[in-house]
């Protein structure tokens, strides 16, 4: 096997991920640790130019109060969100870290537009929102900006400031002296053969959201189709467990109904557009079935329905046998045909519409514009197909999975306040890990922006907690670096070993590929646990097979294969995915209602339990191997 | 739909050690084959197909083919991207053109500095709940919270 030299990186704080939430880490620790001449280190798997889910670009942003007044409609309060987030979650959320979001969002929304965001503005440069919490923005160069903003903040800190492209993160570095504490990272570059090892005073781990999991829908070339990236693979929910800490509603997994196939986004349609979605019969299924709809009450009549609501509505619709479901956009035309009788204004605004619409998928889901040309369709006059995708890990969006993390410190109830070895703003249950973003959970709703910001509240409670913990040293011992470095080659040593015992090196009974690993993973989940390939549902009995099939599935990953670093990449993305995968299935078993029916539900519970209104928290005790699902109560702070 | 490299247009970004589309691809998908010099998409079940390797191909030697499991074939959207805006031609199956234009960014490229303009941090503010720029540029006058 190729030789894969150690290096060794000592700093003060280590931000892992540079999607949005990195983004905003790495300005906002650069700003505070300047003054105090730490060192930050900065690690993504890819360029943060264009990593993580916003890559492609958005066409909103979907959290944004209106603080100043200054928008085109609904300005709004904390206070609100927070209400309209915890219905839209039926009625479990933490609101102390939901409210951190919501009162500091709009700086972050500010400084994009400083940095040159296209945000839509009317004449007198009122932001345009297109529903309660949306505005909407020209965002092909979103993550550009949001990255060239970062970039410029660390290069501030001169040599104290570095940035490092195409490192893959395996594991975090535990603390020899002190127990529950991490004291940095290791992983491997894809470009270079370099073992790569960071000591840090603290640790921020952004490599959040989780996708392929569950089975996508395309498994020919579409497979990497996924509504969210298929690069987003869940490491932190992996490295939080891993390392002995808590997770919470690790089964709320966001399912989102999009356009079919081609996942283009379907919010702006709806808000801004006011475009109909109706069933197979032409008969609209939003509302339509109130009487089932009561088993979740008081938050199935909360206004507006929550997510996981509607989509239990197009479950249900689907169950009649009514489907394909339509995104009727040509009856946006004909609306304006009727409303409008100026022959020239009705032709402007049938074109601004056109324009909109199309750059709506273009600065975001470009395969929706294209699905679209391929299929003859334009949008002015044809309908497309509607469709729910596969289920994803997502605890930014209408999602509410991540790791149960310290809120800050003037609205946090105190009953939170035991579970965290110190009071730091978006620490885990580990000392010294902290996160954000996708990572943070029963904080749902924060998107693009929302992620941001909790990047920067991270970014600066780290440079607390590091100036505070001035004379920390980690303790790793050499011993530790040795042997995870064996590990995280394994799979490239084993596949050396091996693969002359077979003439061909795809099959051999000695090892598993990461891809057929991650094909039986996402059998598993599919099948078993929820997927779309039983339309959502579950039983105890079914993920009791879940968790005996996936035991053995982690088992095998010792037998994990990797031809090249690029595979070996493909082989801990996939190990990290399983981890997520277990933390569901046992959570989901362990929730005896089913909450969040449009993202899963469970035969043998089909409702609502409103005397468990508390968050289901799992743990695993990797050493013993042991699974663990504890409660954590919910506590309003409004 | 994988993103595929257009053979006569490409020259291996002139040798240097990586490409651009190896730069930028957010899924470690594109590689340089150093004897043809050409790029090439690795692994093209894995691409989102986020088109980052077609906007900044300096030879414009990409484009991307529709994943065939869904997408009949025929159609393609073409990007221009300049420095603040893009350009798209969307080409139907039918052989049907349109062609959109939108903006980018209003600030020039690499001229983002986004402490301008406000203080140094002060450590003795760590305490506090502000960010950087906090309040003034949310044009409030101070943070909300809830009495408790």
């Amino acid at each position: 096997m190729r030789d894969f030299a150690t290096t060794v990186v000592e700093t003060d704080v280590l931000i892992l991920g540079g999607g949005m939430s990195g983004c905003g880490a790495a300005v906002e620790a650069a700003y505070w640790a300047k003054p105090l001449g730490l060192k930050v280190t900065w690690i993504d798997k890819a360029a943060v130019d264009r990593s993580g889910p916003v890559a492609m670009g958005l066409s909103a942003i979907n959290t944004y109060m209106g603080l100043d007044g200054k928008v085109t409609m609904n300005p709004r309060q904390p206070e609100r969100f927070v209400e309209y987030v915890t219905n839209d979650q039926m009625g479990l959320m933490r609101q102390d870290m939901v409210y951190d979001v919501a009162r500091h969002v709009d700086s972050s929304v500010k400084h994009f537009d400083k940095w040159g965001l296209p945000i839509w503005k009317d004449e007198a440069g009122n932001y345009v929102k297109s529903g309660e919490w949306q505005v909407m923005i020209a965002g092909e160069s979103y993550k550009i900006l949001v990255a060239e903003a970062a970039k410029s903040a660390m290069a501030t800190l001169g040599d104290k400031g570095e940035l490092i492209e195409r490192v893959m993160i395996t594991h975090l570095l535990k603390d020899e002296k002190e127990d529950n504490r991490i004291a940095g990272a290791v992983g491997f570059s894809v470009r270079e053969d370099k073992f790569c090892v960071y000591k840090a005073k603290v640790t921020i781990c952004l490599l959040g959201g989780a996708v392929h999991v569950f089975r996508p829908r395309s498994q020919g070339e579409g497979f990497g189709r996924s509504w969210m990236p298929p690069f987003v693979n869940g490491s932190v929910y992996a490295l939080v467990l891993e390392n002995g800490g808590e997770l919470t509603q690790m089964d709320n997994t966001f399912v989102p109904p999009r356009f079919k196939d081609s996942y283009g986004p379907v919010g702006t349609f709806f808000l801004l557009f006011k475009t109909p979605a109706l069933n197979g019969l032409g008969e609209g299924y939003v509302g339509a079935y109130p009487e089932e709809l009561k088993a979740w009450d008081p938050y199935a009549a909360a206004k507006p329905t929550p997510t996981p609501m509607r989509n239990y509505e197009m479950i249900l619709c689907a169950k009649e046998g009514k489907t394909p479901f339509m995104m009727h956009t040509e009856k946006v035309v004909e609306r304006y045909k009727a409303e409008i009788t100026d022959p020239k204004e009705l032709k402007k605004k049938i074109k601004m519409y056109e324009s909109e619409a199309w750059e709506d998928f273009l600065d975001m889901t470009i395969q929706g514009a294209t699905n679209w040309a391929a299929h003859n369709v334009d949008p002015m006059e044809k309908p497309m197909e509607l469709q729910m995708s596969d289920s994803v890990f997502i605890g930014s969006h209408a999602c509410s999975c991540g790791a149960w993390c310290c809120g800050p410190a003037d609205l946090m109830p105190k009953e939170y306040a035991a579970t965290f070895p110190e009071q730091y703003n978006c620490m885990t249950t580990i000392k010294g890990l902290f996160t954000a973003g996708c990572g943070v959970g029963a904080c749902a709703h924060k998107f693009s922006s929302g992620s941001h910001v909790q990047g920067r509240i991270v970014g600066k409670a780290v440079v607390k907690f590091a100036n505070d913990h001035k004379d920390y040293a980690p303790t790793v011992s050499d011993a530790q670096i040795a042997k995870l470095k064996e590990t995280v080659f394994k799979p490239m040593a084993l596949f050396e070993e091996k693969k002359g015992f077979t003439t061909q090196a795809d099959v051999n009974p000695n090892y598993i590929s990461p891809h057929n690993y991650l094909f039986r993973l996402q059998k598993i989940m599919g099948e078993y646990c929820g997927g779309w390939e039983t339309n959502y549902g579950t039983t105890d009995k079914l993920l009791e097979i879940a968790i005996w099939k996936l035991g053995m599935l982690l088992e095998d990953a010792e037998k994990l294969a990797a031809k090249d670093s690029h595979e070996l990449m493909r082989a801990w993305e996939a190990y990290h995915r399983s981890i997520v995968g277990m933390a569901c299935a046992h959570t989901r078993l362990a929730r005896q209602e089913s909450r969040w029916p449009g993202y899963y539900y469970k035969y043998d519970y089909l409702k609502l339990d409103t005397n468990k209104n508390v968050f289901l928290n799992v743990k695993w005790d990797k050493a013993a191997n042991q699974w663990s699902v504890i409660e954590r109560p919910m506590i309003s702070i409004l | 739909m994988p993103s595929f490299v257009m053979t006569e247009k490409c020259d291996g970004c002139k040798g240097q050690d990586k490409t651009a589309c190896m730069y930028i691809c957010p899924n470690d998908l594109m590689m340089l084959d150093k004897e043809k010099m050409k790029g090439y998409n690795q692994e093209p079940q894995y691409c989102w197909e986020c088109y980052c390797c077609v906007k900044i191909c300096p030879q414009q030697a990409m484009d991307v083919r529709s994943y065939q499991d869904f997408c009949p074939m025929g159609a393609a959207s073409t990007p221009l991207r300049g420095s603040e805006d893009i350009m798209w031609t969307i080409t139907f199956r039918d052989g049907r053109i349109k062609r959109f234009k939108y903006p980018t960014r209003r600030t020039a490229e690499g001229s983002i500095k986004p402490f301008d303009g406000f203080p140094e941090a002060n450590p003795a503010d760590l305490n506090n709940e502000f960010l950087l720029g906090e309040p003034d540029i949310m044009g409030v006058k101070e943070l909300c919270t809830i009495k408790k």
